[in-house]
């Protein structure tokens, strides 16, 4: 896998460079490239020819009104959406260089892990949902399990709130510590990516900026794609970030460019607040 | 609105008719508790321990027990569970988790209509499955006609139980990798053990006091009835026996049972609801 | 904000496993098809069931059928020692006491539905409801012993005073033995009270705001609106609980054959013992001689599950165009 050129961040979507920034700057290598992507929910077609690279140990953020085909293109990602009957997908997915529907699917989801909208701890403990996915994985021997448990949800943040009640229920903790143990489960796997789909929108502003201060923490462990409706979130977290309208990606840009200074008038409305 | 509407007449039918609802609430709270109260008085007074240890007395004598109708019904309650459940919860995962379409349509009607089969005519059926072809009823054949009442409740109590469980938890554990199965056994059904034990021991509540479909399959006996394959007495039959019989003593036996039964009946289902309630508290933190 | 400094070196995805062949061992244990099959076959199970219990009900009625044909219904002789068999007493008896055990538990269980769902508070409401549904879990033959023991005593005190004034209808007269098709559908109507009761509940509260505020905004009283908005719109849930309640009540057995008398005679008046389809098959089965007999018995649990179908279905097709009611029992 090799590094590649900024300006091939989208065949179809021309990145602009601000001033102040190298016009050369090298991404690290392809995490997915997405070509001529199209989606269906039985004859409703929710994405319609997306085309773009999501490039490795970046933080890229998908933005746009309700029903613009941004969680449905996460959903792709680890093909969470063929769990849903009468779903179609055209066009391609490349996982590295690798096409993502080559893999099995349980397998592909352990290397791209996935934190969802409401926070949805499994009725276990603290401790056994952290360790839910280790257990899957018949190599991983039991004595490494509580180990890992651990460095998880440090990296979750988590582990000085929860340390003394591991074994209790993990319904039992606040709304903004579920949607970290979530975070946490879904690290303890080693994920090469993690997809977040809309984190913060059920949660209060302290817990969403304890949730923020973390992706900055993980981004360096593996890359990340946010879905999100809020945008100063969007331009907080992200590095990149892609405007979707009605299931089509209507401009992929650096995300400081995407909020100061857009290409398209379609983002300018949306990021000015006139629709959506 | 002026202040006569609405008129008289219809503010005096207006209490009345909602007097009358409450009279009619009241009378069947009434009901309940004449029921319920005359079997605790007439079975409780009737009580002793020999009821429980003794085989029953030749007619006309007083004293004995029916220590081998409360073992039959227990062997055949064990049996019916071990017919009953896993289908049960077999049937309730295919329908909750796999069956779409017209199979789902199918069987839950099919389900539903097997539930409302009269209990006098699964006795019909068990006996000509299971005791015309053995020459003789037995244990077995009362358990399996138990265990195939069992069937529609369980199913459709573990199919409702699990569809309750939220889609974002199915999501959550195929998320970190795990299969459909892995899902359903290691996140779905734990997440709904607690209403499937307490579905499933109504469902044995509710088949220990069937008497007509052991009629011609269990039949009855006055004696132990060692293994599976010979008749066997029950507390239901044994109440219908000595309740129509005309000896005073077997009265008292029939009220005794009763209460035995019903007691027995009662303590699963509060206990079940305790299981549910214990569930719902775990699982809300 | 862009980073240009990789933090730590990625890994290449041959080194996660994602291309290694599956072994027998992973296919099978992430196996959904297997645990699919499995499922299937006990949700099968249940047709299989069905089908067995239909064509057993029908091979095992054929002596009958053949010898009797549409006769057997209609005609009134039960004679088991000449091997004539004809239904109708039973059929009567059995029609007669559900029907009369309906007229006394729909108003009084739709009253005290109306009282639960609309006048008692949510908390002393669902307290109620919890104990009237403990009477749907009284076994039947309790119910025949309280028939037997209580309910015929206390009539034997109350029916005199009764035909003295109302004993020139035909339907109340002739002499009272306690056991009768009176005693059997009071009987009955207190077993179907509780499915009118809690499945009625249901409904009602499950009827919108809207359909009450509507009638409300006009100056009703609480009654009218009840009465003339609430119980309308929920007409189908209760409907299908009534035919719910006359399914059981037909193929009640065992405290209807404690307290009719089991007499295979047709009369006309209430208060004469009689003998019901259910009643009869739990009463001769194990003592039918000869298969004639046997299968004349047979097929008198066949009608008896077709017509219990029959209304069955009728209550699940309508309560199944009411959505989210779960039907106790």
């Amino acid at each position: 896998m090799k590094p590649f050129d900024l300006s091939q961040l989208s065949r179809a979507h021309e990145v602009r460079f601000s001033s102040d920034e190298p016009a050369d700057e090298k991404l690290p290598w392809p995490q997915f490239t997405v070509a001529d992507l199209n989606f269906f929910y039985g004859s409703h077609q929710a994405l319609r020819g997306i085309d773009l690279i999501v490039p490795n140990k970046r933080v890229m953020a998908f933005i746009g009104p309700s029903g613009c085909g941004k969680t449905t293109l996460l959903r792709t990602f680890n093909r969470m959406n063929e769990t849903i009957p009468g779903t179609r997908v055209e066009g391609s997915i490349r996982l590295g260089d690798k096409d993502l529907f080559s893999f099995p699917a349980t397998r592909l989801r352990r290397v791209v892990g996935m934190v969802f909208q409401k926070p949805s701890p499994f009725p276990k403990s603290i401790f056994d949902n952290v360790a839910y996915g280790l257990r899957l994985d018949p190599s991983i021997r039991r004595n490494e399990i509580a180990d890992k448990v651990e460095q998880s949800l440090r990296r979750a943040a988590l582990w000085d709130e929860v340390k003394d009640k591991l074994h209790q229920s993990a319904n039992g903790i606040s709304g903004g510590q579920q949607q970290r143990l979530c975070i946490a489960r879904a690290l303890a796997v080693e994920p090469e990516v993690l997809l977040l789909d809309e984190p913060c929108s059920a949660l209060d502003p302290i817990s969403t900026a304890k949730i923020e201060d973390l992706l900055f923490e993980i981004k360096n462990l593996c890359t990340i794609v946010i879905v999100t409706h809020n945008m100063l979130q969007a331009a907080r977290v992200a590095d990149y970030v892609g405007f979707f309208l009605n299931g089509e990606l209507v401009e992929l840009n650096r995300a400081k460019q995407i909020f100061q200074n857009p290409e398209m008038q379609q983002t300018q409305d949306y990021i000015t607040g006139r629709f959506g | 609105m002026s202040a006569s509407y609405p008129p008289l007449s219809r503010k005096i039918i207006n209490v009345a008719m909602l007097a009358l609802t409450g009279l009619c609430t009241l009378l069947v709270l009434a009901v309940l508790l004449t029921i319920l109260g005359y079997l605790l008085w007439k079975g409780a007074s009737s009580l002793n321990i020999a009821f429980f240890t003794k085989i029953p007395a030749p007619v006309g004598q007083s004293g004995g027990g029916v220590e081998n109708a409360i073992v039959g019904t227990l062997k055949l309650l064990a049996l019916a569970s071990a017919i009953g459940v896993p289908i049960g919860l077999l049937g309730g995962i295919y329908l909750s988790e796999f069956a779409g379409g017209w199979s789902a349509f199918t069987i839950r009607y099919t389900t539903d209509l097997l539930n409302g089969v009269p209990s006098v005519v699964m006795g019909i059926f068990v006996y000509t499955l299971v005791v015309l072809p053995m020459h003789h009823f037995s244990t077995m054949a009362g358990g399996i006609a138990l265990g195939i009442m069992m069937i529609p409740i369980a199913l459709r109590s573990t199919e409702d139980f699990l569809r309750a469980v939220p889609r974002s938890l199915r999501e959550g554990g195929l998320a970190l990798g795990a299969s459909k199965s892995e899902t359903i056994f290691t996140i779905v059904i734990p997440a709904a053990i607690y209403g499937i034990i307490t579905g499933i021991m109504l469902d044995i509540a509710r088949v220990a006091g069937e008497t007509a479909p052991l009629l011609f399959t269990a039949f009855g006996n006055l004696y132990d009835s060692p293994g599976w394959m010979q008749p066997t007495a029950s507390l239901p039959v044994v109440i219908y026996n000595y309740a129509i019989s005309p000896y005073d003593v077997w009265h008292q036996q029939a009220w005794a049972a009763g209460f035995v039964l019903l007691s027995g009946l009662l303590v699963i289902s509060v206990v079940s609801r305790m299981v549910l309630a214990r569930g719902k508290k775990l699982s809300h933190g | 904000m862009a980073n240009t400094v990789l933090a730590t070196p990625e890994v290449p995805f041959e080194s996660r496993g994602l291309d290694k062949k599956q072994t027998w061992w992973e296919r099978l244990r992430k196996g959904d098809e297997v645990v699919h099959l499995i499922t299937l076959a006990g949700g099968w199970s249940i047709l299989v069931i069905t089908g067995l219990l239909v064509q057993h009900l029908w091979v095992y009625s054929r002596l009958s059928r053949h010898a009797f044909g549409w006769h057997f219904l209609v005609d009134s002789t039960w004679d088991p020692v000449n091997g004539v068999f004809g239904a109708w007493p039973f059929v009567y008896g059995t029609v007669v006491t559900s029907l009369l055990a309906l007229a006394i538990s729909i108003p009084i269980g739709l009253g005290a539905a109306i009282f639960l769902a609309e006048l008692a508070p949510r908390k002393l409401s669902n307290a109620l409801t919890f104990l009237i549904e403990l009477l749907a879990a009284v076994p039947s033959v309790i119910y025949g012993l309280i028939g037997i023991f209580l309910l015929i005593p206390v009539l034997f005190n109350v029916v005199p005073y009764f035909q003295k004034y109302f004993g020139w209808l035909p339907i109340f007269n002739g002499t009272f033995y306690g056991v009768s098709y009176f005693s059997a559908s009071i009987v009955l109507s207190i077993m179907v009270v509780p499915f009118i009761i809690s499945i009625s509940r249901e409904v009602l509260i499950s009827v919108p705001v809207s359909q009450r505020e509507a009638m409300m905004a006009l100056g009703a009283t609480k009654w009218d609106v009840t009465w003339r908005a609430v119980v309308p719109y929920a007409r189908q849930g209760i409907m299908g609980s009534i035919f719910l309640s006359l399914a059981r009540a037909l193929g009640e057995t065992m405290a209807v054959t404690m307290v009719i008398g089991n007499v295979a005679q047709v009369s006309t008046s209430l208060m004469a013992p009689g003998y019901t389809i259910a009643a009869v098959i739990a009463n001769e089965f194990t003592e039918a001689t000869g298969d004639l007999y046997l299968h004349a018995l047979i097929e008198l649990g066949l009608v008896l599950f077709v017509v219990t179908m029959i209304f069955n279905a009728l209550a699940r097709l309508l309560m199944l165009t009411m959505k989210g009611h779960e039907v106790v029992g």
